[in-house]
């Protein structure tokens, strides 16, 4: 087996701020080095990140490396992988754990290849095994109609993307300590074979698909256009967002943007509330993360049924009105 | 110019959850018996991308799939697309890929098919839903690779890719060859032609295996795996769907608000 010590997690920024996902990383990252008795690390890279270093340890990392440099300054998959790769064969972690998020979707495939080891993306659950001391990997598959648990036993790092929202960051401890190291990547422009032009922020009106805390989706029991104006008042009375399985969407009665599911968006709403849709495994692909889902159908069979919580089986038509008029009585009490 | 599009066969991703079974012991999934095997719809998109670059500046497109037998009906809907030949990889040694192996396998059949200026993926499978192939051949290859793309346009020799964001897009540029993985956001793949149909239909899908294209049986299938599976079940879900019932649907809709209210949730 190749040598591998401890736990490096890839940090990213969000608004001037460690992102949520990256607090996450140091809280499974935290438990997974405990249970390994090894040390916890933590990389910033961009082109002027240090400021972050020691928020990064208030979050759980004893040390934390700080990559700096001008090529980094925007997520570039050529420098990126570039500077990971030499501090990953000089460091030689035992872990490696990104976030499933743009970058990590990116970065994590391309650095495993060029590391040469295994790589699972996309994980809900990450512990360690207490007799073979390798990291089991928990992620969905077949549109979260399964999960699958797997080892990378023989090469290092253990790597691993973790979808946003699975794990709980620590509480934030302002008397930890840890060091901070600036790492020296050595980058070589010209090795740098694809350019970034320009970025095109796109304006969303209210709240984000993959942001919201609240997600209400309409499917194709909808039946047209129309009715999803009453999924939006719901959605806005409840601070959420709409969205809608994929026939909605492939029938234009939405814009395509809205799709939840496989093709679509992935949400991870505390409440989610599907209406007139079934549950095909192409659209559980991307809300089975919601922690707790409601849904109305007029088929008591339909498979949707299986996977929520709550369910009403009956017309949305007549169930929708009373259930926003009462939704907002107990808003204003 | 010269594109290959690599496509995978998966169980078809609409099919009803009740409709899918897992065999634990062999650790895969049991194909359901009404619905046939499908492309993955991100690779269908792959092979769009590359009949649009094809209709704006002409272009050979090639396709290749790792996969069984019938993967082969996949590749002949991917030529009544549009696409011009295709070449499906099988042998019994392939079986039972990861990413590493899979990947492995491709670039090897893409190094016998020889002349390429871009390799277009779906941007991950529908089934395992990795998305490591196409960056992983890109390095086996020692080629740039961008990822979920929604645009690609090309020009001198290199190809400006719009990538897809959270909040929007970037636009970066990339020297060619290149790998480029592309999203769903690229748009509807289109439908065969009953043209493309009958083209496709008089087309032979020749069968490349290992020894065919080269490759070290060290690196292929269950040998060549970074990643072991230990387990592939269907979880048992905790909690059982609470029915709301009541008089009418107006009550129901009361109890159902009331118990999201006790719950905490509104």
């Amino acid at each position: 087996m190749a040598e591998g010590k401890g736990v490096l997690i890839v940090g990213e920024m969000a608004n001037g701020n460690l992102a949520a996902m990256t607090t996450e990383l140091l809280g499974i990252g935290r438990k997974l080095a405990d249970d390994l008795g090894e040390e916890l690390s933590a990389v910033l890279m961009g082109g002027e990140v240090g400021g972050m270093a020691e928020e990064a340890i208030k979050f759980g990392a004893d040390k934390v490396y700080v990559i700096e440099s001008p090529l980094l300054k925007e997520y570039v998959t050529d420098s990126y992988v570039a500077a990971m790769a030499k501090l990953c064969e000089e460091i030689k972690p035992n872990i490696l754990l990104m976030g499933q998020t743009s970058m990590g979707r990116d970065l994590a495939p391309r650095l495993a290849f060029r590391l040469g080891t295994g790589l699972t993306t996309d994980c809900l659950e990450l512990s360690i095994d207490p007799d073979t001391k390798l990291m089991l990997q928990t992620k969905p598959v077949y549109g979260g109609n399964a999960l699958s648990i797997v080892v990378c036993e023989v090469t290092r790092p253990q790597m691993a993307t973790i979808r946003p929202k699975s794990m709980d960051p620590l509480e934030r401890n302002d008397s930890r300590k840890g060091e901070i190291v600036a790492y020296d990547a050595g980058l070589d422009e010209s090795a740098i074979r694809v350019k970034f032009i320009e970025k095109v922020e796109e304006e969303v009106v209210g709240v984000k698909l993959e942001d919201a805390d609240v997600v209400v989706v309409g499917g194709r029991g909808m039946g047209g256009p129309e009715p999803f104006a009453q999924l939006e008042e719901l959605a806005k009375l409840l601070g959420g967002a709409v969205g809608a399985s994929r026939p909605p969407c492939d029938s234009g009665w939405v814009p395509t943007t809205w799709q939840v599911g496989l093709t679509g968006k992935m949400v991870t709403p505390t409440l989610y509330i599907g209406v007139a849709l079934s549950g095909a495994s192409q659209h559980l692909a991307g809300c089975s993360g919601s922690k707790t889902m409601v849904a109305i159908n007029k088929d008591p069979e339909a498979n949707i049924f299986k996977v929520c919580q709550f369910g009403i089986v009956g017309d949305f038509k007549k169930v929708l009105p009373p259930f926003i008029d009462k939704v907002k009585e107990l808003k204003k009490g | 110019m010269n594109i290959i599009v690599c496509v995978k066969e998966i169980p078809d991703p609409e099919t009803p959850a009740s409709a899918f079974a897992i065999d634990e012991a062999a650790m895969r999934a049991i194909p359901a018996k009404d619905t046939p095997p499908v492309i993955s719809p991100f690779d269908e998109q792959a092979v769009e991308a590359a009949l649009r670059l094809k209709d704006s500046l002409g272009a050979k497109v090639t396709v290749l799939s790792m996969g069984a037998s019938s993967a082969e009906k996949v590749l002949k809907h991917t030529l009544s697309m549009g696409a011009d030949e295709a070449f499906l990889l099988s042998d019994s040694s392939f079986e039972n890929s990861d990413s590493t192996s899979a990947a492995y396998t491709l670039a090897q059949a893409i190094k016998k098919v020889g002349e390429y200026d871009m390799i277009i993926c779906g941007r991950q499978a529908g089934d395992f839903d990795s998305g490591q192939v196409g960056s992983g051949i890109a390095e086996m290859l020692g080629i740039p690779s961008v990822t979920v793309a929604k645009k690609i346009e090309t020009l001198d020799g290199k190809a400006k890719v719009e990538r897809v964001l959270p909040d929007g897009y970037e636009v970066v540029e990339v020297s060619l060859p290149a790998l480029i993985t592309v999203s769903n956001e690229l748009g509807e793949p289109r439908y065969a032609t009953l043209k493309g149909i009958m083209a496709a239909a008089k087309k032979t899908v020749p069968v490349w295996n290992a020894a065919e294209i080269g490759a070290d049986v060290a690196s292929i299938g269950t040998e060549g795996r970074k990643t072991k599976m230990l387990k592939l079940f269907i979880p048992v879900r905790e909690s059982k769907c609470e029915f709301i019932e009541g008089e009418n649907e107006e009550e129901t809709a009361v109890k159902l608000a009331q118990k999201l209210r006790e719950v905490k949730l509104i």
